[in-house]
């Protein structure tokens, strides 16, 4: 598996996340180029489909990052956050995609330092879980 | 439906141009689907950048916009705008995010990070080719103002506010106003009474119908969006809940106390500026000999920054003790003395004119405080005598940095507002957003967000103020039209999208194709929960649709086999 280099979608909320993204570049915070990031509005906007199908037509890993519990800029989306994607991984789970390529977390805007670690960690568990086995199989 | 889509580069200077391969990416996104002109800027946003991209919108005929640069949280406007004044919907611009994600994080790996910019262009043109023109809504705006901190920053701005008519409250974690010049007499270079300005700010706020001062009260709480926000203020034994179309934060900073560092703490006759100033300002100076050593725990590794007000306040005090006793030695050990500005360097000439002696030091060679038992005496290497002298002394005066309060990542995570290492906060852009965070409504100004002196604190309080005061005199926000809507054909009325809605902005009406749910657009704030929430596929947020998002993922599968290649 050397030379692997997974390919990974992470979905960011406007607020918290993709904010704490751009603290991490402000800061200089050096993580794996890896991780491509799309901007939403809240994690709970994240549709259970977009997940699916980014690991059904072969991206290694998704991540999902939104603000703490209790800082949601729209109050309680993270809550339906917090169930949605777990359960979106276990489904992927029963058709045979590891679980671990679905990762969920919290970023705040004020920590540049996290989200360098949360990218630099889920980096290294795909690269370990070897490419996405649908990925040749996409249709 | 055939779109034009433009791209374009951005240099950004070195920023993103030493990592980035810009041509490169360029050429890549010339093969882009959809993609009729791509070219490159230097600073896309400067005013040649964007003369350039609506010259090239025109030239071009082009109908959607993609600029690949720094982050939308900033720069969004800015470009919309132009898309604007060349005829083009702003929501037919798409931004995409190569410096913060890509070039400032990727620094060492020129390679991967260029072929990073190409997926993310691919991905943002991919979702560009959908956009669909929209118009904004309004939304009223709740009349009053928030101030956090009610030191020489917050109370100017306060005042500033009260002076405009607005209602505003003042929140003060301590018992009294103030923040730093409750200790200080006299504020340099031109020797102004700091407690008579205190006095008449204070006088300001208090003899105004529209004020509210809240003493030994912190804000608890923060909800809502510009133009609506709903803060908790607790203290004083009780808990209020207030309204406010926009908040400053003027939390300040404290003096740093140097324990252990020259003999502070251990020593007697070894004490900080501050303390230093009380004394001064009590008339009870009893010391001949004063040695004042600048930079005490800052400009060094840790904690890098120059604290900008330490050189004057060691600068008028050295004046203030010689006006008080002429015969006073004072010296001032120093690593360079900056003293900008004509006021502050004239003072500066004239401490040395009345003998204050001045001895330069280096990072790598620290002065050394000792006693024996009856005297202090400061050891210092002379850099430009070149060797080594002892300066006998009474009193030793470390001038300190300003540092961020302890509970600043509290303030922080209250307001979801970013700091820097130091915990100072960091506003959306030193030169576009000058005293704004990224957060609308939410402003900073004074110590809060670097070390300032007194002049700087009541120009950025009268700054916030100005700012804050633009929504709430105007009455209205634009709401961004990133709202959700439904397709009544689509929608089976199940109601999951009306029990998701965070704001009960979600109804169940008859429509001409039946039961369907129908968003209240005043009430959505575009968070897309909603649209999550939806089996049918039939709720969509604007400018987020399943369709554009989707068409991201197939990009970034796409490109990502195409720059392996």
């Amino acid at each position: 598996m050397t030379g692997f280099r997974p390919t990974i979608l992470a979905f960011c909320c406007n607020w918290c996340s993709y904010a704490g993204a751009d603290l991490a570049g402000v800061n200089r915070l050096q993580m794996p180029t890896n991780v491509n990031v799309v901007r939403v509005m809240c994690s709970a906007s994240v549709k259970p489909e977009y997940v699916i199908k980014a690991l059904s037509q072969g991206i290694d890993g998704v991540l999902v990052l939104g603000c703490h519990i209790g800082d949601c800029h729209y109050m309680t989306g993270n809550h339906r956050t917090a169930k949605r994607i777990p359960l979106t991984a276990k489904v992927l789970e029963t058709v045979g995609i590891d679980s671990r390529r679905v990762k969920l977390d919290w970023v705040s805007a004020a920590e540049g330092d996290k989200f360098q670690q949360v990218i630099t960690d889920f980096v290294e568990v795909v690269t370990g879980l070897g490419p996405n086995p649908l990925r040749e199989v996409r249709f | 439906m055939t779109v034009r889509i433009g791209v374009f580069i951005c240099h950004c200077g070195h920023n993103i141009a030493s990592t980035v391969d810009v041509e490169d990416v360029v050429e890549y996104a010339k093969g882009l689907p959809g993609v009729v002109y791509s070219g490159h800027n230097l600073y896309s946003c400067s005013q040649e950048g964007l003369t350039a991209i609506k010259e090239s919108i025109k030239d071009n005929e082009l109908d959607r916009v993609v600029v690949a640069a720094c982050t939308p949280r900033t720069h969004e406007p800015v470009f919309r705008r132009a898309c604007e004044q060349a005829g083009i919907n702003k929501y037919l611009f798409e931004f995409v995010n190569i410096r913060e994600h890509c070039s400032w994080i990727h620094t060492k790996e020129k390679e991967e990070a260029t072929k990073k910019a190409k997926k993310l262009v691919a991905m943002g043109v991919a979702k560009a080719a959908l956009l669909e023109p929209q118009e904004e809504g309004e939304s009223d705006v709740v009349p009053k103002a928030v101030v956090i901190g009610a030191g020489l920053s917050g109370l100017s701005a306060a005042a500033a506010l009260l002076n405009q008519g607005i209602e505003t409250h003042l929140v003060e974690k301590e018992a009294t106003v103030g923040g730093i010049l409750r200790d200080i007499a006299v504020i340099g270079p031109d020797d102004v009474d700091a407690q008579e300005l205190i006095r008449s700010l204070t006088e300001t706020v208090e003899k105004s119908p529209k004020a509210h001062l809240h003493l030994s009260s912190r804000v608890t709480e923060l909800k809502g969006f510009i133009g609506n926000f709903e803060l908790t203020i607790e203290g004083e034994g009780k808990e209020e809940t207030v309204q406010a179309g926009a908040v400053i934060v003027a939390t300040g900073g404290v003096e740093h106390r140097p324990e252990g560092e020259y003999g502070f703490g251990e020593l007697k006759g070894v004490i900080t500026q501050l303390e230093f100033e009380k004394i001064l300002g009590s008339g009870g100076l009893g010391a001949r000999r004063i040695v004042i050593i600048n930079c005490v725990g800052s400009r060094q590794p840790g904690r890098e920054y120059c604290s900008r007000v330490c050189c004057n306040a060691s600068l008028k005090n050295a004046v203030r003790v010689l006006d008080a006793n002429p015969d006073a030695a004072v010296t001032i050990v120093h690593r360079d003395i900056m003293s900008c500005g004509t006021a502050a360097e004239e003072l500066y000439r004239e401490a040395s004119d009345r003998g204050v002696r001045f001895v330069r030091y280096g990072l790598d060679q620290r002065p050394e405080v000792s006693t024996d038992g009856e005297q202090l005496v400061v050891e210092v290497f002379d850099e430009t005598l070149d060797e080594k002298i002892e300066l006998e002394s009474d009193l030793i005066v470390l001038a300190t940095p300003i540092v961020s309060p302890d509970d600043s990542s509290d303030t922080g995570k209250l307001l979801k507002v970013p700091r820097d290492k130091h915990g100072f906060f960091l506003e959306a852009h030193v030169k576009l957003r000058p005293v704004e965070f990224a957060t609308d409504g939410v402003f900073v100004c004074g110590s809060a967000r670097w070390p300032v002196s007194a002049r700087e604190c009541i120009w950025q309080g009268q700054a916030a103020a100005a700012k804050a005061s633009i929504p709430i005199s105007e009455g209205k926000v634009v709401i961004e039209a990133i709202t959700a809507e439904v397709d009544p054909e689509k929608c089976a009325a199940c109601g999951n999208c009306v029990l998701a809605c965070p704001y009960d902005a979600i109804e169940i009406i008859d429509t001409e194709s039946g039961r369907a749910a129908k968003v209240n657009e005043a009430q959505c704030k575009g968070c897309g929960t909603c649209v999550a929430a939806c089996h049918n596929d039939a709720i969509q947020q604007k400018g987020f649709s399943s369709r554009q998002l989707g068409a991201m993922i197939d990009a970034l599968i796409r490109a990502t086999t195409e720059v392996a290649r």
